[in-house]
């Protein structure tokens, strides 16, 4: 017998997209396997590590945690979102490519989406806060190091040059 | 003049992709309605005998395609999945079937592979197989394993699939003349890799070409080629690999095939569709590979100086269920503990044990960090007992830089002779010194004494073994628009290598590094090739891929000068251009060497006119000089005599809360000399992230099997994985660069370094902190707090 399906209108990176998926389709797997937006990674299907995190109205949350039906009406923005309109990287991605904030790129969608979050509500952070910002996601790359310092750049590009906070 | 870019920390290409979310891993391959994905049954049980499997309920299901048990397997894939590293000590060598045959030997086994229309049916399929087992008492641990009251296999007598002897002479003796002995007993207990990105397939089976194409997220596409072709019955040139990109491996990924890199491509073959495999976080706990588990008994004899006169090492190696990887982790512990020491005499003798849980295959470091242990404790144990400083007793026993060549008399694990090429052991010393301050270290100890607050120092030193053969090959393609295509087979999981290797062509052709792309891990580009293992990359493919492009150059030049009419030796490239020294008017672009090295009877658009027959050639001569071959491109392999030797020194001070015993972290500093540098951003990078899993493997992660062989923590809820919370706020960083005399351009490995001496600095500080020795690893608060009592008269 097969799975009952439900419409589910999905706004991901400002665009529409109409799925009809099963209840337990997670929203990680509905953008990735049904949308193809693979940026947003799954390290652990339980909501520890964070690679998955994107942005639910603003606020980041983990997609292996969510099933796709419940992101209804909600704004998602995943990593393919965060660049700039005219295709340049946002503050946070620039950070990362100038401070080697990262080395395998696995986690990396999940801080860039929880750092934007990050940064837009507090644009000029402490060193502990850019520590404690990212104290939520895995790396087993990077040691985090330069995960740090790609925050504390990003705060730094964004005082010289302030994104549209959308 | 183009500045050199060796030795630049150049900003990595491959992060515009990733920062974009446009990394290509295996599980973003073939996302398309019509791939089938793939789920695996796994044993629950550590040890049983399997009776029955009944897969009838299984079919019935809507979005089910197929259900393969070790019945439906025939021909190679029916037989045991290879031993990839054979050794004539290795007497007992087991290897697991792709899906178990009568009987399982670790939780996590391979039972059944399902094939659906999505992960979600096939995990629901998985549900209704039903498995009668015949359970048995499974073998948990080293004691266990020792005692041999049970058997794992019972084809293996005490449990013992290898038992390995190597010596210089009669350490026994020289210990028993020895002015002072001591003795001790270590232990370390398993830990794994952990990539954040699991293990994953994805295979095609085209029958209009009568080709196999797979992704994999492997550290050997090579490695894998060849046996997906001998399991399935297909010609090598019928199959090709291509890793793309992979979310790291830290050394699991080097094991191959796993199961699943057989299965797939079998189901793809018998489906004729696209099948893909990823495994979940749990099927990696439990399926992949863990490492790091030994106990170790040393006896040591010195003088009054702390001179190691004779040092004898007994240990014995969990290696899990099977050996696929054969010896390579105990073989590295008994060679590389020696590190930078010169002990007059060294004996060891290791068992490497059968345990009915996961297997055990090289991990970051691969056995070093024991033998760094062993090593470095011993160190700390001879000073304590002589009342001498700690650095002091290992400068007694250094290498000194005038005795290189140095051979420590010993089999490496390549099978060549331990001989270590170059290395500056006394000035790295100095430089941790200072880099950690060492000597204020004693008076900064008494002054947060004397506030109630307990602090340590530790000090290790390891040498890593680089860069092991046996080859690895490059092939360099100047193409007609200018750009530079460069490919070399070995596998890339964040190194950066599409950025260090592009420095390296940058250099030595004079073209500019963003006309250059770099390739790997694809064997349709390259199909010799090893792997990434042993901190051997930039050492080989480094040094194969500066060899062929210095073989395209000299094609360029050779053309150029003709085409120029000027002395090959006359001629410069900068910036893509050949030009005459000196008569900068007098050039060509390397685009149009490239036009000029292919002569063609087709035009095809305004560059490749100028190629043609009735354009360029003396129609006197063949259009392709003989000896020559038509095209701009350089080949060449690297096949070393033997491996490099990089070597470092970490130090750490620690501070241990006299109530809780939570141990945290004021300071961290290493001191790394991996020959000269090619990116030193890199570099560092990889030296975090090697301490980042040092601090890891030191205080949190361990594997917590209970009796029954069940892994009580195979989630990350469980395993404690370092947040940033865990790991030090900054880490001071000094090179060294002693050049290696054996390879063109003087490098040694860096990428595992950062973990192998963190267990035994870690011990050393904490000892320090707590006058309580430190003799087991990883340490918890808790642990800690129990030793406490322990020690407490």
């Amino acid at each position: 017998m097969s799975e009952e399906l439900h419409d589910v209108r999905l706004r991901v990176n400002g665009a529409s997209y109409d799925l009809r998926v099963p209840a337990r389709r997670l929203l990680s797997d509905a953008l990735r396997h049904d949308l193809g937006l693979t940026g947003t990674h799954v390290g652990c299907e339980h909501g520890v590590c964070g690679a998955c995190t994107v942005l639910l109205d603003g606020a980041p949350v983990r997609a292996c945690l969510m099933l796709a039906v419940s992101a209804q009406d909600q704004e998602v923005t995943t990593v393919e979102g965060l660049g700039n309109a005219d295709g340049s990287l946002s503050n946070v991605q620039q950070g990362f490519a100038e401070c080697h904030g990262l080395q395998c790129g696995f986690c990396t969608p999940g801080f860039l989406t929880t750092i934007t979050a990050g940064l837009r509500d507090n644009p000029t952070p402490t060193h502990e806060e850019c520590r404690d910002m990212i104290a939520g996601n895995l790396c087993r790359c990077t040691g985090y190091q330069n995960i740090v310092k790609a925050v504390e750049r990003a705060a730094e590009l964004g005082l010289e040059t302030p994104e549209d906070g959308s | 003049m183009t500045t050199k870019l060796m030795g630049q920390g150049v900003q990595r290409v491959e992060d515009q992709r990733f920062l974009r979310g446009q990394g290509r891993y295996v599980d973003d391959v073939a996302v398309d309605p019509a791939t089938l994905h793939a789920a695996v049954l796994r044993s629950p049980h550590a040890h049983a005998r399997i009776v029955d499997i009944d897969v009838d309920a299984v079919l019935d299901l809507e979005g089910v395609h197929a259900v393969w048990t070790h019945e439906d397997l025939t021909g190679p894939m029916a037989e045991p999945l290879p031993l990839l590293i054979p050794h004539p000590a290795l007497t007992h060598g087991r290897t697991q079937y792709a899906l178990a045959r009568d009987e399982v030997n670790y939780a996590g086994e391979a039972v059944a592979f399902v094939v659906a229309d999505d992960r979600y049916l096939a995990e629901d399929a998985l549900d209704r197989i039903r498995v009668t087992y015949d359970v048995l008492a499974p073998v948990v641990g080293i004691d266990a394993a020792r005692a041999a009251d049970r058997l794992v296999h019972d084809d293996v007598p005490g449990n013992v699939g290898a038992r390995m002897e190597q010596g210089t002479g009669d350490a026994q003796a020289a210990i028993a003349k020895a002015p002072h002995r001591l003795e001790l007993d270590l232990t370390v207990e398993r830990s794994a890799c952990t990539p954040l990105e699991g293990r994953g397939t994805v295979a095609r089976w085209d029958p209009d070409s009568n080709r196999m194409q797979v992704w994999t997220s492997t550290q050997s596409s090579t490695g894998v080629r060849a046996v997906v072709a001998v399991k399935l019955g297909l010609d090598l040139g019928q199959v090709d690999v291509i890793t793309p990109d992979v979310g790291g491996g830290f050394g699991v990924k080097i094991n191959h095939p796993w199961p699943e890199e057989l299965l797939v491509p079998l189901a793809a073959r018998t489906l004729g569709r696209t099948v893909k495999f990823t495994e979940d976080r749990r099927e990696h706990f439990v399926s992949s590979a863990h490492e790091r588990g030994q106990v170790q008994h040393i006896e040591v004899g010195f003088d009054d100086d702390g001179r190691l006169l004779g040092l004898d090492v007994e240990f014995w190696h969990d290696h899990g269920a099977y050996t696929p990887y054969g010896l390579i982790v105990p073989i590295i512990t008994s060679t590389q503990l020696l590190g930078p020491y010169k002990p007059e005499v060294y004996r060891v003798v290791f068992e490497s044990l059968y345990t009915n849980t996961v297997m055990v295959t090289p991990y970051r470091g691969a056995g070093r960090p024991q033998g760094c242990f062993a090593m470095e404790r011993t160190m700390d144990a001879i000073a304590a007992y002589l009342g001498k400083d700690r650095a002091e007793v290992r400068a007694t026993n250094f290498i000194q830089p005038d005795e290189f060549p140095y051979d420590q008399g010993l089999i490496f694990q390549d099978g060549r002779e331990l001989e270590y090429d170059s290395g500056d052991y006394p000035a790295s010393l100095e430089k941790i010194k200072a880099l950690v301050g060492w000597d204020d270290f004693p008076a900064f100890q008494k002054e947060m004494a004397a506030v109630g607050r307990k602090v340590g120092i530790g000090l290790a030193c390891y040498v890593e073994g680089t860069g092991v053969g046996p080859y690895e090959g490059a092939h360099v393609h100047i193409e007609t628009t200018g750009k530079v295509k460069v490919a070399t087979g070995l596998t890339t999981q964040g190194q950066g290598h599409a950025t260090v290797f592009a420095q390296l062509v940058a250099d030595e052709l004079g073209v500019r590094f963003e006309d250059v792309e770099v390739v790997t891990g694809d064997t349709r580009r390259m199909p010799y090739a090893v792997g990434t293992f042993a901190s051997r990359a930039a050492v080989m493919s480094g040094s194969a891929i500066h060899l062929a492009a210095r073989r395209a150059k000299e094609k360029v030049l050779k053309i150029a000068a003709d085409a120029l009419e000027a002395a090959e030796e006359d001629l410069q490239i900068v910036d893509g251009v050949v030009s005459v020294k000196g008569s900068p008017g007098t050039a060509l672009d390397l685009g149009t060497v490239s036009v000029l090295s292919n002569p063609l009877r087709y035009a095809f658009d305004e560059a490749s006119k100028a190629a043609t027959q009735f354009s360029v050639g003396d129609p006197g001569k063949p259009p392709v000089p003989e000896d020559e071959e038509p095209g701009l491109e350089g080949r060449d392999f690297y096949s070393p005599e033997r491996a490099t030797f990089a070597s470092g020194m970490h130090a750490v001070i620690v501070e241990t809360d006299p109530d809780t015993a939570e141990i945290t972290i004021l300071k961290y500093a290493v001191v790394h000399d991996c020959g000269r540098l090619i990116n030193p951003m890199i570099v560092e990078g990889q030296i975090h992230g090697g301490v980042a899993q040092g601090v890891a493997g030191a205080l949190y992660e361990r594997m917590a099997y209970d009796e029954n062989g069940q892994l009580q923590n195979a989630s990350f809820m469980d395993f404690l994985m370092p947040y940033v919370t865990e790991v030090p706020d900054g880490i001071d960083i000094d090179h060294l660069e002693t050049p290696s005399p054996l390879n063109p351009l003087g490098i040694k490995g860096a990428g595992e370094a950062g973990v192998i001496p963190s267990a035994a600095v870690f011990a050393a500080a904490i000892e320090d902190a707590e006058r309580i020795p430190i003799t087991a690893m990883p340490i918890s608060p808790s642990e800690l707090f129990h030793l406490r009592q322990e020690h407490t008269p």
